[in-house]
């Protein structure tokens, strides 16, 4: 397929894998994705076992449905609950657990949730079924937060009087940095998310690069643009440099897309928002502006989201942050399977312990 | 949720354009994108087109895996 099979080349992947292990040092350099996409395009092309001994790949909080918090899902299923209310939302949050059940075991209860590609098909919905309300669970990064922004704006314009967005969006950078600090996780590098850069550009990992000296290299999807943001990253090491390169400029342009951050600036305010796993990191979430109320169901239909830290022998909150590998949390292939998940990282197939379920996790 | 992949656009229609998805078609919003042409390739992430790609676009990653492929190595011990 165009754009993508040229970066699967078998050929060019083990000259630049071989090339890796000839440039690393010892330790290997301990290196963090912090995107689903590449967690499970690592997992998936068996990078990580390949760079094994060279280079130490470990999975950050890179999957917005792993993060959000058990309050949100509580949230969604005490709405869908109230009559008159059609639920609708992305297929991986459906079982993704809340503190007593999943929005899955509520529909089968009874309660109306609805799978959607994309958040104009809501809108769509509440156009054709005007005495539903229609919620859609606005679930996301800087990735989504342009095309639920989107959503709303299409609503108002429509002025549509039975949509709105019960929002849980979050930005990536602040979580880097909150990452980059913490003396545990010892994160030598980021492979910075590609589709989240799409929107924000190159210019938000700067401060990283230059306050906490760790190389930033934003990196696509294919096995090729992984392996050469790797060996980009430690080209860095070896020069004691920290900067922000681009792997990806065949998606992401320097100053990203500036009318996807319009709408987000139009529709969204920064505010502080709790992590699942993680805690609360502060403006690192987008609430729905005062401009656009009318379609905030959190404000509409008197549902707030609270946040509060799970006490749970899961430890989706340690694999969120690197500190741990799947297999070591004492849940992982027991209690907690795909078909079954108890944390998160189970449910999504972007989560990190669904990949390594999956395909395995090499050695770190 | 966060899978975006490259898609080609066959026809546009004001803000929304068909588009070829891995040998599907369906639509997808132009709303957050500048300048699109039919035939362009576009990235498409829950229903909006986020990116234009161009060969020229992917031509500079090939250079780039150029570049590190001919910079040296460190000796072998």
């Amino acid at each position: 397929m165009k754009f993508i099979d040229e970066f699967r080349d078998p050929a060019a992947v083990r000259a630049l894998v071989e090339k890796i292990r000839r440039d690393a040092g010892d330790p290997p350099m301990r290196l963090m994705e912090v995107c689903g996409t590449h967690t499970a395009s690592i997992a998936r092309s068996g990078l990580r076992s390949l760079l094994s001994g060279a280079v130490s790949l470990v999975s950050g909080p890179g999957c917005p449905v792993c993060v959000t918090p058990d309050g949100y899902v509580d949230a969604a299923i005490a709405l869908g609950h109230k009559p008159g209310i059609t639920l609708t939302s992305f297929g991986d949050m459906l079982r993704v657990p809340g503190k007593r059940s999943t929005l899955e075991k509520e529909r089968a209860k009874g309660i109306d949730v609805r799978v959607v590609y994309s958040p104009l098909d809501a809108v769509a919905l509440a156009a054709a079924e005007p005495d539903r309300e229609i919620v859609f669970l606005g679930v996301g990064f800087e990735t989504t937060a342009p095309a639920i922004g989107g959503a709303i704006r299409t609503a108002s314009d429509r002025k549509l009087k039975n949509f709105s967005v019960l929002p849980s969006v979050r930005t990536i950078p602040e979580a880097m940095a909150i990452l980059a600090r913490d003396p545990e996780i010892r994160i030598e590098g980021f492979l910075c998310p590609g589709h989240v850069s799409v929107v924000i550009g190159t210019q938000p990992y700067e401060e990283l690069a230059s306050k906490h000296h760790i190389p930033c290299v934003v990196c696509g999807f294919e096995p090729l643009d992984i392996l050469l943001a790797v060996s980009m990253l430690l080209r860095q090491k070896k020069e004691g440099a920290a900067r922000v390169e681009n792997a990806y400029p065949r998606g992401v342009a320097p100053e990203g897309n500036r009318k996807a951050r319009e709408v987000i600036a139009e529709v969204f305010a920064p505010c502080d928002t709790g992590w699942r796993g993680i805690g609360v990191i502060p403006g690192s979430g987008l609430r729905i502006s005062d401009r656009y109320a009318a379609f905030d169901a959190e404000r509409k239909h008197g549902v707030p989201v609270i946040f509060a830290m799970e006490d749970t022998p899961c430890r989706c909150g340690d694999v969120l942050k690197g500190k741990i590998l799947p297999p070591e949390c004492p849940l992982f292939g027991k209690a907690c399977v795909p078909e079954e998940p108890v944390g998160p990282c189970m449910v999504s197939t972007e989560g990190t312990c669904a990949a390594y379920y999956k395909y395995g996790g090499g050695l770190r | 949720m966060c899978l975006a992949i490259p898609a080609k656009v066959l026809s546009i229609e004001g803000d929304n354009a068909m588009i070829e998805l891995g040998g599907t078609q369906r639509e997808a919003s132009l709303m957050l994108l500048e300048g699109v042409s039919v035939g362009d390739w576009v990235i498409v992430h829950a229903g909006f087109a986020i990116e234009k790609l161009s060969e020229e676009d992917a031509a500079q990653t090939f250079a780039l895996l150029k570049e590190i492929m001919e910079s040296g190595s460190d000796e072998v011990h």
